[in-house]
């Protein structure tokens, strides 16, 4: 008791005037903050993790939480959060946890950066009347096309095309593992990204049974864990990823807690019940860009050739180099996960300071592998940290495929971030196997949610093309002439390639 | 059906692999491989029951991913035979390289003489699927790291003095499974989350059907192996980071 308690959170407030009793707030808190009393709510403030499932809930608006009401004596070094790392840290000598991504103070590149738009001298397209182009192909594509003319106008290709994954728009699902998130919140996102024709990912831990009607539209992951990974698994998937590093935590494995490895889990991991499921940090057959290719072509050899094979990293401080060595392992695609990403659980120092921002990222990606002249040999596809049509959009521009989103996903499905995911206590369902919170979540009308927000990205995306003058994908692809940078420096400007706003 | 023969002198393992699937398909159950030199990802994905013989030395990944079919090898094979295989059986009449039976999730893997280095690594097993490794000879540091179930054990054949084992990080990580290692281990060999103890006789009648089947296979007499003590090391717990972290 040296440090004693420390000032609240979170406050949380019932206006008994308003409150009617109903009692939906008790039922709904899986964290154990409110409770009946004498015909009364009473609340444990202690407990709150600002989740707002009990507001959601409350059909009256009775409910108010306030984040830290207390004020510690202001200071700019030392801050509340950092006061309150040392009192954890000092009484349990253990690595904090935490969820959901980082949380530190670093300027968001993307909102330096600003897009272009058409005036007099180029018209700009409107996308209601003008076909947009937006189908995007993931994989590799030829350095040029062999063609023989035949009689007449009978042109052959004789270049053998690879296979490409077809995306009508630029928008998929990143890799958020069932363990991780609950089936539930994987169905509805699986249902999701076959309606919008895109894919999403596995993650690393199999792929359920309930998924095999989408299995078209799913990717699957091949980790440090290899959990879930048989020939029936590789089979059904649209694509392999291999996962060497994740943006939230680069360099490190994963722990899936015992609590969350419920038979299901367990099943679809294939991994006794209750046992933590560790993937290591690396994995143990690869040391090197050769090792890498030996795994890119030992996946390529189970599934006869007929399957993209992704390699994803955790945007570093060399990320470019170690791009251009995976253009080089046969992969056909590079997926790069940069310091926002989100993830469920991962120490805090990691989240918070390991990794560089994805924009910084993919421009150094995509200009090293076109230097080299192997940019058609594979798709970037850029993560961590994507919140809205304008980051997308951006990301493109600098140099990026595709993206995966993921956070963004959750919170279209009631997700509020509130980074407690690690708990297994997730009252939206999303990030816990907990049978009676998982019920909460209807997959198929999550579905509708995840799919409505693709489809309002995919809308912005196309009038923000169309602004530009721009209809195909293609042209947008790279084009970093159509960024201007605003208030970022010029190391940063040389590195992003973009000019500064009036130049 | 008669044995299928695939001459692989001078063949990449694509088109290898390519006419073991055709042979497999049209429904061959033996398979013997001429010439192989150095072909890695031999068996690679595959399924059923046939059986392949592999002369000569194959390359890494031997029977990777594999579910269900024998591979025997007249020869050494190189790093991870046995990668991630689902069910099977992989016989090994020499020695094999480092990751040797990586990530196996069910099968057996059969080596004569020794393995290299990280054998056995992250093994795992799920109610019936439960791989196995056997090794006649020796095996490097890190035996058994990570592993999250399954078995293996060490026989160490070639050991005619009462060595102790003492390669570095036995079983440093692990949280399921078991290993037995023929005699004793050095304390400090002991890695991170492991524990050791001399075999009881019902672990001994665990691991009897195993031995017996190996010294069928390469005709070493399991009497004599039955008869010395062994080292069985096992995780201390299945959680082992369940005391590393506190919440934000």
């Amino acid at each position: 008791m040296i440090i004693g308690s420390r000032p609240l959170k979170f406050q949380v407030m019932v206006d008994h005037d308003q409150c009617m009793l109903c009692g939906r707030c008790v039922e709904n808190c899986s964290y154990g903050v409110y409770r009946m009393e004498d015909g009364k709510i009473r609340v444990n403030s202690r407990n709150c993790v600002a989740c707002h499932r009990c507001l959601s809930q409350c059909p009256r608006d009775a409910i108010m939480i306030a984040e830290r009401p207390c004020d510690y004596r202001n200071h700019p070094v030392w801050t509340d959060q950092v006061r309150e790392n040392i009192f954890k840290q000092a009484e349990s000598g253990k690595i904090l946890l935490g969820g959901m991504g980082n949380t530190g103070d670093y300027p968001i590149i993307f909102d330096r950066l600003v897009l272009d738009a058409c005036q007099v001298t180029n018209p700009s397209i409107d996308p209601l009347r003008e076909p947009m182009e937006l189908r995007t192909f993931i994989g590799k594509k030829p350095r040029q096309l062999e063609l023989k003319y035949g009689p007449g106008n009978d042109v052959e290709l004789k270049t053998k095309l690879v296979k490409n994954l077809q995306l009508e728009t630029p928008i998929m699902i990143g890799h958020m593992s069932y363990g991780a998130i609950s089936l539930n919140a994987q169905m509805a996102m699986a249902k999701a990204v076959s309606e919008s024709g895109t894919f999403m990912g596995t993650g690393e831990g199999g792929l359920h049974e309930a998924l095999y009607p989408y299995q078209n539209h799913m990717i699957v992951q091949v980790a440090s864990g290899r959990f879930g990974v048989d020939v029936n698994y590789l089979d059904r998937g649209a694509a392999i990823e291999i996962k060497i590093g994740q943006g939230a935590k680069p360099g490190i494995g994963g722990h899936l807690p015992g609590e969350k490895v419920c038979a299901d889990v367990s099943c679809t991991r294939m991994i006794p019940e209750g046992s933590d499921a560790i993937s290591p940090a690396p994995h143990h057959d690869i040391y090197s860009i050769e090792d890498l290719k030996q795994l890119v072509r030992g996946l390529k050899e189970a599934t006869e050739w007929k399957k993209p094979v992704f390699v994803k990293i955790a945007a570093v401080h060399n990320v470019a180099a170690i791009a251009a060595g995976i253009a080089r392992s046969g992969a056909d695609a590079v997926v790069v996960d940069g310091f926002r990403g989100g993830t469920g659980a991962a120490p805090a120092v990691f989240r918070d300071h390991v990794g560089i921002p994805i924009e910084a990222a993919i421009a150094a990606v995509d200009t090293k592998l076109r230097q080299q002249g192997i940019r058609n040999e594979v798709s970037i596809i850029a993560s961590g940290g994507i919140r809205q049509s304008a980051d997308l959009t951006k990301a493109i521009c600098l140099g990026a495929d595709a993206v995966y989103i993921g956070t963004a996903a959750l919170v279209a499905m009631g997700c509020r971030v509130c980074g407690t995911c690690y708990r297994n206590l997730c009252t939206w369902g999303i990030a816990t196997q907990r049978p009676d919170l998982v019920a909460r979540l209807n997959p198929d009308e999550a579905a509708v949610n995840v799919s409505n927000l693709i489809h309002a990205w995919t809308l912005e995306l196309a009038e923000l093309m169309g602004a530009a003058g721009i209809n195909s994908i293609e042209s947008l692809r790279g084009n970093r002439d159509r960024l201007r940078g605003y208030m970022l420096d010029e190391t940063m400007l040389d590195v992003l390639d973009v000019n500064a706003v009036g130049a | 059906m008669p044995a299928v023969e695939i001459d692989a002198q001078g063949m990449h393992y694509t088109p290898l692999n390519r006419q073991i699937r055709e042979a497999v398909t049209n429904g061959a159950t033996e398979i013997v491989l001429k010439n192989i030199m150095g072909q890695r990802f031999i068996g690679d994905g595959l399924t059923g029951t046939a059986t392949i013989t592999v002369e000569g030395v194959p390359g890494g990944d031997l029977g990777m991913f594999m579910k269900g079919p024998t591979i025997i090898v007249h020869g050494n094979a190189d790093h991870a035979p046995g990668n991630t295989m689902d069910e099977g059986l992989i016989v090994i009449y020499g020695s094999s390289g480092d990751a040797t039976a990586h990530s196996m999730r069910g099968g057996k893997v059969y080596v004569r003489d020794d393995i290299g280095y990280r054998g056995g690594i992250h093994m795992k097993q799920y109610v019936n699927k439960k791989p196995v490794l056997v090794v006649g000879g020796e095996a490097h540091a890190f035996l058994g790291e990570y592993m999250a179930g399954g078995l293996i054990i060490l026989l160490r054949l070639n050991q005619n003095t009462n060595m102790p084992f003492a390669e570095m990080g036995l079983a440093s990580g692990i949280h399921g499974g078991e290993i037995f290692v023929r005699g004793t281990v050095e304390d400090w060999t002991l890695g991170i989350g492991s524990a050791a103890r001399e075999a009881t006789p019902e672990d001994l009648a665990s691991i009897k059907p195993y031995i017996s089947e190996f010294c069928e296979q390469f005709g070493f007499d399991p009497a004599v192996i039955m008869a010395s003590s062994f080292t069985r090391i096992a995780p201390v717990s299945a959680r082992p980071f369940a005391n590393k972290y506190t919440w934000e």
